[in-house]
């Protein structure tokens, strides 16, 4: 399982390539992200950003290429009993945050929070609520314990999403488009709990449209477009200095400045 | 010949005995119809199919045939192999089994429509594919399907009348003795009418109060 000479980095993808059919949304694609770093993966839609995100822990798995975390191979090739031990397993490790959120309907915030923690960790229910407790003080939503879901706006909703991601302890965090589907008035307050989470040096992959928060934020950005990654820097370079047409053609359609 | 009520109060007891023993099938049956509409559900949806298959079978069979039909079967068919059901076991379990196929359909399409994003929701906390139907996905299935199924145990208080026909002693046959010693059948089974819609005022009052509380948490 152990394979240093594969596992340089925290996060390694390596190879990655995916198709349906004769369409190709992946092409050799390779990533590297190093434990406390925060990518940004940028690009139009249909460029395969979110289906690389997706392919790190196996939600729409590669059809060829390595995904890495820590040494550990997520997309090993096993007989599928073994496959599914391993990839709900894995998946403990990598916490995801979607654009719709997901939340749990019929369970309430603190519901959402302990289910995967009591199921899959063994927490006692005193344990799983004080780690509730303690994620949504994080999130600034300790007074919404006792809600459903239902009864939250977009940004709370999300930020519970991020509260229930956490509290699996995660190695790495990954957001899919996740202040997409926000009114322009609650992206902030989701941002917000974004930028606390860099600032304790949680490992982010982050597939965005809001290109502010990727140059405050990342240290690095990836421009992907159909398919394969045009480009990747500092914020800094990619954001003022692009090399690739594509890239500078899809930055001034984006960039508010 | 006029009629006159003054007969039924005489009987009242035995009416009561009778509503009595409605309630209790329709509980029991019901019961047995809600849990057992599930697992046809995850059966037929999910089931290997050495299992799918006679369940398809059996649900064919229970959607396609009368329910007294059943019910004989069930009373009396199945003394011949052995098993010797107590009338009212017997009308739980045809009563509680034809019912489940019905909540079956409507759960299976329930399961059918909960949203993508839950099972990648789960999926992603590390959750299985068992965890993930058990804790995440029946149970938003079963809070969808409520008012439709609170239809079908409506109808299966109303056909809960049929078991009078293997001798459980329910509101129906409760009526009918009444009505074999007074020879008053119009006041009885206006009596019987009666009881019925009060428990079905009952019944309704019971869902209006279920749909209620899950409200939030759909």
């Amino acid at each position: 399982m152990l394979d240093h000479t594969a596992a340089q980095a925290f996060v390694t993808i390596k190879n990655a390539a995916k198709s349906y059919g004769t369409l190709e949304v992946l092409k050799n694609i390779n990533l590297s992200v190093e434990r406390g770093q925060i990518v940004a993966i940028i690009g139009p839609s249909g460029s395969g950003k979110s289906t690389l995100l997706r392919a790190i822990n196996e939600l729409d798995p590669l059809t060829s290429g390595e995904v890495w975390l820590e040494g550990v191979q997520i997309n090993r090739k096993l007989p599928p009993r073994q496959y599914e031990a391993h990839v709900n397993q894995v998946r403990q490790d990598i916490g995801m945050v979607f654009q719709h959120f997901n939340l749990f309907p019929h369970l309430t915030v603190r519901g959402n929070i302990t289910l995967a923690p009591r199921m899959l960790k063994g927490l006692s229910e005193a344990q799983a609520n004080a780690l509730a407790v303690e994620q949504l003080a994080k999130v600034g939503l300790s007074d919404k314990i006792d809600e459903y879901p239902s009864r939250l706006s977009g940004g709370q909703k999300q930020r519970v999403a991020i509260a229930r991601a956490l509290a699996m302890k995660p190695k790495v965090m990954l957001f899919d488009e996740a202040t997409s589907a926000l009114d322009p008035e609650l992206v902030e307050e989701v941002n917000l709990v974004m930028k606390q989470l860099a600032e304790e040096h949680m490992t982010m992959i982050i597939v965005t449209h809001e290109m502010d928060f990727a140059a405050s934020v990342c240290d690095r950005v990836l421009f992907m477009d159909q398919g394969v990654v045009v480009e990747e820097g500092p914020p800094s370079v990619m954001f003022q200095n692009p090399t690739q047409e594509r890239t500078r053609n899809f930055l001034r359609k984006h960039l508010s400045r | 010949m006029g009629l006159d009520f003054s007969v039924v109060p005489g009987f009242f007891g035995s009416l009561l005995t009778g509503a009595g023993w409605t309630i209790a099938i329709t509980v029991c049956a019901g019961i047995l119809s809600f849990f057992g509409g599930i697992v046809f559900a995850v059966i037929a949806l999910y089931g290997h199919w050495a299992l799918r298959l006679p369940v398809r079978v059996f649900a064919f069979l229970f959607m396609g045939t009368p329910l007294l039909l059943q019910l004989f079967l069930i009373y009396f068919g199945l003394i011949q192999v052995g098993i010797d059901l107590p009338a009212f076991a017997a009308g739980v379990i045809g009563l509680g089994l034809h019912f489940a196929v019905y909540n079956s359909e409507l759960i299976q399409a329930s399961i059918l429509a909960v949203d993508q994003g839950q099972y990648e929701g789960a999926r992603t906390l590390g959750l299985s594919r068992g965890q993930t139907l058990r804790r995440i996905v029946i149970p938003q299935a079963v809070r969808a399907v409520i008012p439709p199924m609170g239809n079908n145990m409506i109808a299966l208080l109303k056909d809960s009348a049929l078991v009078s026909v293997i001798g459980v002693m329910e509101l129906t046959l409760a009526a009918q003795q009444a009505i074999s010693r007074t020879y008053r059948p119009f006041e009885f089974y206006l009596a019987a009418a009666f009881c019925y819609y009060i428990i079905n005022l009952a019944l309704e009052a019971v869902l209006r109060h279920l749909e209620r509380r899950i409200a939030a948490s759909r």
